[in-house]
Formats: structure tokens, C-alpha cells, sequence
């Protein structure tokens, strides 16, 4: 079935398997790779996308669901060359290692500080609970996350 | 595979009266693992993300409409009132997963660790079917789930969603697994008092073929909080001895099997520990000043 979608504010569609989930949509059919494909059953989040606005694993979206929708990637929180700020704050604080899920974190970040700029310390875990990484980086993407919000609220 | 995409109640209706045989999907989190790892290939899929009716709840006359496409994470943020639930939505899976997963979802799936369905049933909670053929019936919670991943539901009907009588009185649900996230539940319980009615409900999850209610344990202690005059004078204390009876009822209520998430032994007594823990919360709630 052709799928239309509107990505990162772009137009996009294409004729898949309706069984097709927004995450192998993303990637196969419009080259978006950076939503990676590791669990694909919600357990690990590095699928992340925003669905009309609503952070959502894109492996358990049927791509279907998204047609005429909206949907935001990783792809676009980046202008350019220039990185977005808790990307930035990622690489800083040393929170990429292997860097598979990072793509995944950096998304539900953004997500959390969209809705709270000044997050607690069990804020920011419960808000990451969704989201693993394998080389259990975990105190350095904190280390991020609380860079990234210092820094945002300084600057707004 | 057929993705039909309905925009109202009625049009889902019809889809479904004309091809039985579609699976519904809403937030994903079940059928589309199913379909990710090849395990199900419905012939068609008619998806209720699109469907408005489904996603509201409301307060009508005493009782309580939870639509079936209200997301876990509406329920977090909208329905404070409904302290059960809440903590149930709350311990579901992950921001992404709350943001999806419906209360529909868990009563169609029927799973017994479906972190809503102790929540209903100690609600003593109905569910609301509709086909356009017959219209609308409900049935009680008991009768639609039918045993693991079994419901009532007719092929050619939906869920509309689940109501409850709205009552007064403290409660809880509580779930015991590995981590505070992405936990399928190797035993869960919820309980509510119901203080009008003089009845304390039990039920229970993930520890026997569907939800249980630990009927023996709930009248035992109705009556205990009535012989120990609690019911009227909320700081006259209940007998420890009925605490410890009212625990070991309802450890014995389960009907736990060994899976790869506990074993039977475990389970039960996870069961008599949630119980105990539960009926002191209620009973710490119920003492503690209204002005709090």
C-alpha cells in the first residue's frame, strides 16, 4: 500500500507490505537510518520518533498508522553540519560509546526537555526507562542530559 | 494484508461487520511484536488510531467510561481520582509504551499480566462491546475474559471501552518484577475498599490463567473491619491475626504456574506480600486525617 507521510516536515511516500512498521518504513523506504532496528518489540528505544508529537518506539507503529500523520526522526533536530545542543552535550560528556542507541536517547532527551526544562534526577530516569544501552553507559548520558538542560536554560 | 483505516466508530463498525476476520490495532504493543517477528499474519488489520469515540473517558451518573483507545499515559496525567489505575498505567512499560498502549489493548489481548485488567476487576468493572449488527452489550469483566488470551468478544464486534461504579475508598495496585520499567508483571495485585458498600475487593494478576478475585480473603476481612468496628471509627485498629488470615487467602486464591518469570512458589508468596502491604496502605490511608 502507498504510505504518505509528512517527515521532518517533508512530504514523503511509498508503496510497501502493509505489514510495515514506521521504523522499517523510516529506514528501507525513505533512507532515514537514524531511528535504529535492534529489538524491534519496544524494549529498547532506539526507535524513538515523535508521532504527531508523541514519542513513540517507530517498531511498534504500523507504518500505515502514520499515513497522512506527522512524524518526526533524529534527523531533524540537526541543522546542517551543526549538531543539535544535547547531541552536542552528548559528545561532551562522553555519553556515545558504541553509539547504537544514542540516536534513541538523544530523542527521548529532547522529548523530556521539550515538557520539563529543569527535570529531576528520577524525572530524567523514568523519562530514559524506556531506552537501553547495551554498553550500560548510563551515568554519562545523566551527565548529559543534566549539561544539556543546564545549558538550555541558561540560554533561553 | 489489508490495512483498513476507518475515521469514526461507525465506518470501524462496518469494516469489521464486513471482514470479521480484521485485527484491531490501536497502540501497536502487542500485535505489532507479533507481526515484527512473523508470528501473526492477520489477513487484515483495521486500525482505531483515526477512530475519535474511542479515546475519551468521562464521569456519568455515579459511574466511570474509560474509552478503549485512552492511552496509559492519559490515564497517568487525567485521572488522578482513580489512585488504582493510575499506579497500574503508571508501572507499564516505558514513556514510549505508555504513550501508545491502550486500556483496550489490554482487555483484547487478554493477557493475565495485563497491568490494567486486577485494576477493572476489582473495580468490579464491565466491558462495553458494539457491532453494528446487534449494537451494544456489556458483559462484567469476568465473563470477557475467558481464560489466557481468551475473550467473549464476537468477530464482527469492537471494544467500546470499560465503566465502573464510582465509589469512595482508599486502594492501590502494586506488581512485583525484575525492574521499576518494561516489566511484565510476575504477579500483581490491586485492592479497594469500597466504603459505602462495606467491602474490601481483591484481585489478582499474572498468577493464574486470567485475573483472579480472591473472593474468600475479601469477605473474611469485610467482615473482620465490621467485628472490629473499623467500618464506623476508621482508627479502631484490625486484629494483626486478620491481617496474616486475610494475607495467607489470599496467596491461596492464585493459581500460579512456574513460567520463564517466577516460579509457582514464588508467585504465592509474592501474592501474600502484596496482600499484606496493600490492605496496610488502605487501612494507614483510611486513618489518616480528610484534611490531608
Amino acid at each position: 500500500m502507498v504510505v504518505r507521510t509528512r517527515v521532518n516536515g517533508v512530504w514523503r511516500e511509498a508503496d510497501v507490505w502493509p505489514g510495515t512498521s514506521l521504523l522499517v518504513f523510516l529506514r528501507e523506504a525513505l533512507g532515514l537510518y537514524g531511528s535504529k532496528n535492534a529489538c524491534e518489540q519496544g524494549e529498547c528505544g532506539s526507535c524513538s520518533v515523535w508521532l504527531d508529537g508523541t514519542l513513540a518506539c517507530s517498531c511498534l507503529v504500523l507504518a500505515a498508522q502514520a499515513h497522512e500523520r506527522e512524524v518526526r526522526t533524529v534527523e531533524s533536530l540537526a541543522s546542517g553540519d551543526r549538531l543539535h545542543p544535547i547531541q552536542e552535550a552528548f559528545l561532551e560528556a562522553g555519553a556515545v560509546q558504541c553509539g547504537f542507541c544514542t540516536p534513541g536517547f538523544v530523542v527521548a532527551v529532547a522529548d523530556l526537555l521539550e515538557k520539563d526544562a529543569n527535570p529531576s534526577p528520577a524525572t530524567v530516569r523514568e523519562a530514559l526507562s524506556g531506552n537501553l544501552c547495551r554498553c550500560t553507559g548510563y551515568q554519562k548520558i545523566l551527565d548529559a542530559v543534566d549539561l544539556a538542560a543546564t545549558r538550555r536554560r541558561a540560554g533561553s | 494484508m489489508e490495512v483498513l483505516l476507518p475515521h469514526s466508530l461507525d465506518e470501524a463498525l462496518a469494516i469489521k461487520a464486513e471482514h470479521p476476520e480484521a485485527v484491531p490495532l490501536s497502540g501497536g504493543t502487542d500485535l505489532m511484536v507479533e507481526l515484527n517477528f512473523g508470528r501473526a499474519r492477520p489477513p487484515a488489520i483495521v486500525d482505531l488510531n483515526r477512530v475519535g469515540e474511542l479515546t475519551a473517558w468521562r464521569e456519568e451518573n455515579g459511574n466511570v467510561f474509560l474509552g478503549s483507545g485512552v492511552t496509559y499515559a492519559t490515564i497517568v496525567r487525567e485521572m488522578q481520582a482513580y489512585k488504582p489505575l493510575v499506579q497500574a498505567s503508571r508501572s507499564v512499560g516505558s514513556p514510549q509504551i505508555r504513550n501508545r498502549g491502550t486500556v483496550g489493548g489490554n482487555l483484547g489481548t487478554a493477557s493475565p499480566a495485563g497491568d490494567a485488567l486486577p485494576v477493572l476487576a476489582a473495580y468490579d468493572a464491565e466491558v462495553i462491546l458494539r457491532s453494528r449488527a446487534r449494537g451494544e452489550r456489556s458483559l462484567p469483566w469476568n465473563l470477557f475474559l475467558t481464560g489466557p488470551k481468551k475473550t467473549a468478544i464476537a468477530p464482527d464486534e469492537l471494544i467500546i471501552g470499560t465503566r465502573w461504579r464510582r465509589f469512595r475508598g482508599p486502594g492501590s495496585f502494586s506488581k512485583i518484577g525484575t525492574r521499576n520499567a518494561m516489566v511484565i508483571a510476575v504477579a500483581g495485585l490491586c485492592l479497594v475498599i469500597d466504603e459505602e458498600r462495606r467491602r474490601v475487593n481483591v484481585a489478582l494478576g499474572s498468577v493464574g490463567p486470567t485475573i483472579l478475585r480472591a473472593t474468600e480473603a475479601e469477605e473474611r476481612v469485610s467482615a473482620a473491619l465490621t467485628s472490629s468496628g473499623t467500618w464506623d471509627d476508621r482508627s479502631a485498629p484490625l486484629n494483626p491475626q486478620w491481617i496474616d488470615e486475610f494475607a495467607e487467602l489470599v496467596a491461596t486464591a492464585a493459581q500460579p504456574l512456574d513460567d520463564v518469570r517466577g516460579t509457582a512458589a514464588y508467585r504465592r508468596h509474592g501474592c501474600r506480600v502484596l496482600a499484606r502491604r496493600a490492605l496496610g496502605w488502605a487501612l494507614g490511608e483510611w486513618r489518616l486525617p480528610t484534611w490531608l
